[in-house]
């Protein structure tokens, strides 16, 4: 964050991705539309940075980080990982790069095989890499375990066993097997309870300062997502409207839809006297989104134009790092 | 708690203990529960998962899990009678009439194969009118007052024809229908995006202004308790560990289990990627609580008194929690 120009090219640059899903409908379930869950999203995420994506239900922003580690196949655009466009690449090819960008998912219960023991699962990384033999594969797991804060008697005990935030410090391990770049986390707290939240909040920002990770943190809660990241984006209807240190992002948010969403969110302070800003409707649908600014029906500053031109993402005025697209400078 | 106005109280909960029959044997998921909902102010229920939170509310509305859920002791008191003892006739009188409901998921509560209108429609006949005339015209009415844009049109569509809010506000229009004394909310935006919770919390306290509703609000989200709540109960494994007014909770917290949970929590204000304050450990089972002061292994101010539990004492007005240490914990 201190050095803002760095001269190396980042971790991972997205081009213009979309991921448009067909919609089958009618009587021989023809593909008539396309759900445009990612439209058009280009960001960069640096070594060693966290870059926090937030964005309410069905914004897409699932979508993008599943583009990220390829498990679905972007429609259009590049995600250049290291200089390569992982995007263009086919399965066998895409293989080598998979041991860098893992995953991290929100529930730790669905996202673990409950018929193999901890061990099995941590070590399924390896197994399918063809890395180190049985004996070197054990040690490793145990290794990962103790990094994550669970026991070595662990790894021969069933999922079911533990509870949420030992299950997601179990996914976090497994997600760590192969020594990753990059960790996409998609919602890895919101599914635990307060007092275990902070563990493992705690937990990833050890490792990251430890293993030099990079994080694509994917969440709905802005506090949450404030106090990991060095950049937020906010996505909406299935692109990036703000994107913007998150010091600034929080202390001058320039998009309407990011001051709505910051003015929301409940503080936990009984005194608090701001102003909320409640949106009018519900956010459109990506089947059938609206025209010009995807924002514009629920502005409450949309202008004649907003209706019919899309604004593209633009450095603000003299702040060359905070981007955002809205016609008018608010 | 002191009672300014025992008039005011509308539901008074005294020791309430609810078991649930397992293959383990019963456990004991609420343990002497005790408070007073007051008329035109909104209560909140603040705990993590198994505390007892949600078998509260769903003891008050007598729907809990049958055969396994009983209510073993304490009373509910509302309107001058025990809810706890009711038989199930007056129960059904009470429920959707006097005290409305509003829960979680609001696709579970609506029926997926009815229109809204029968089933808003429904709550009339059953509890105000014989006309099923008058019941859809109430209905429409009750959809406009909660904000749901071409009431008429939307009585005719099903629950999945409607976003996640307004599935909530239809919710919201079926529990205030009658004109309860009391709602009682479990989790009602925990489902919803927070621009839309916004919306549905802006809702529910226009119309409590409006009718002078008593409102008992269970969630997890410590936010939500500040923002919409009088008064709180924070709950730890089945007992009450603090409660008082939402100030005094919010800034003298005095259970280290309530500072606790406050410090770890990530602010907005807060320094970036700094190191949260945590609970150590995890909430216990209901198969191995402590004896004594339940939060005795997570605390860092265990002492051998906590061996033996803590009863409540008062802290301030209306404050009181459940610590024998409470008088010698450091200031925050």
């Amino acid at each position: 964050m201190d050095t803002p120009a760095a001269p190396t090219p980042p971790l991972l640059q997205l081009d213009d991705v979309q991921m448009h899903f067909p919609v089958r409908e009618g009587l021989f379930l023809r593909s008539t539309r396309s759900c445009r869950a990612v439209d058009g999203v280009s960001l960069q995420l640096r070594a060693g940075e966290t870059l926090g994506l937030v964005g309410e239900s069905g914004c897409g922003k699932s979508t993008l980080g599943k583009c990220i580690v390829r498990l679905h196949q972007p429609t259009a655009g590049r995600i250049l990982f290291e200089g390569t466009d992982l995007a263009a690449l086919g399965q066998a090819a895409l293989k080598p790069w998979r041991r860098h960008l893992q995953m991290v998912f929100q529930d730790p219960v669905e996202s673990l095989n409950a018929r193999h023991t901890v061990g099995e699962i941590v070590a399924e990384p390896f197994v399918i890499h063809g890395e180190g033999d049985a004996r070197e594969r054990r040690e490793r797991v145990l290794g990962l375990l103790d990094k994550v804060g669970l026991p070595a008697a662990a790894a021969d005990r069933y999922p079911f066993e533990f509870s949420g935030g030992q299950r997601q410090r179990i996914g976090i391990a497994r997600a760590l097997a192969l020594r990753p770049r990059l960790l996409v986390c998609d919602e890895p707290v919101s599914a635990l309870d307060v007092s275990i939240q902070s563990q493992v909040l705690n937990l990833l920002l050890e490792l990251q300062r430890e293993l030099g990770l990079s994080y694509l943190f994917i969440a709905h809660n802005l506090a949450v997502v404030k106090h990991v990241s060095d950049r937020i984006a906010i996505m909406y209807l299935g692109r990036i409207v703000e994107l913007a240190p998150a010091d600034a992002l929080y202390a001058a948010p320039r998009h309407p839809y990011t001051r709505a969403l910051l003015s929301a969110i409940p503080r936990p302070d009984p005194r608090g006297t701001r102003e909320r800003i409640v949106l009018q409707g519900d956010v459109p649908s990506p089947i059938n989104p609206p025209s010009g600014c995807p924002f514009h029906p629920r502005c409450p500053h949309a202008t004649d134009r907003c209706r019919v031109e899309a604004p593209a993402l633009r450095p603000a005025p003299g702040h060359p790092d905070h981007t955002v697209s809205c016609h008018l400078d608010l | 708690m002191d009672a300014p106005a025992a008039n005011d109280v509308i539901l008074s909960v005294r020791d309430l203990v609810t078991t649930f029959d397992t293959d383990a044997g019963r456990l004991t998921a609420v343990d002497g529960v005790s408070f007073d909902v007051r008329r035109g102010r909104t209560l909140g229920i603040v705990g993590e998962s198994g505390c007892g939170k949600s078998v509260t509310a769903l003891s008050i509305m007598r729907l809990l899990p049958q055969p396994m859920g009983q209510i073993r002791g304490g009373r509910i008191l509302f309107e001058g009678r025990d809810l706890a003892n009711l038989p199930p006739a007056e129960l059904h009188r009470i429920r959707g009439g006097r005290i409305g409901m509003i829960f979680q998921e609001p696709m579970t509560a609506l029926n997926p194969v009815q229109p809204i209108g029968r089933q808003l429609s429904e709550v009339f006949l059953l509890h105000r009118t014989k006309d099923p005339a008058e019941a859809w015209r109430r209905g429409t009415e009750m959809l406009r007052k909660v904000g749901i844009p071409a009431p008429e049109v939307r009585m005719h569509e099903y629950p999945h024809q409607l976003s996640g809010g307004m599935r909530q506000r239809v919710v919201i229009a079926m529990a205030l229908a009658c004109e309860p004394a009391v709602v009682i909310a479990d989790e009602p935006t925990t489902a919803l995006d927070v621009t839309i919770q916004a919306q549905i919390l802006e809702l529910m306290q226009a119309l409590q202004r409006d009718l002078g509703l008593a409102v008992v609000l269970i969630t997890h989200d410590l936010g939500v308790i500040a923002e919409t709540c009088d008064d709180v109960i924070v709950m730890y494994a089945g007992r009450v560990a603090e409660a008082g007014p939402v100030e005094a909770i919010f800034d003298r917290p005095a259970h280290p289990y309530t500072r606790g949970l406050l410090d770890s929590i990530p602010r907005l204000e807060g320094t970036r990627k700094s190191r949260l304050r945590v609970i150590e450990g995890m909430v216990p089972g209901l198969r191995d609580l402590p004896a004594g002061c339940r939060f005795q292994n997570r605390c860092p101010h265990r002492v051998d008194r906590c061996a033996t539990a803590p009863a409540l004492e008062a802290v301030g007005p209306g404050h009181e929690t459940a610590c024998h240490r409470w008088r010698e914990l450091p200031p925050r």
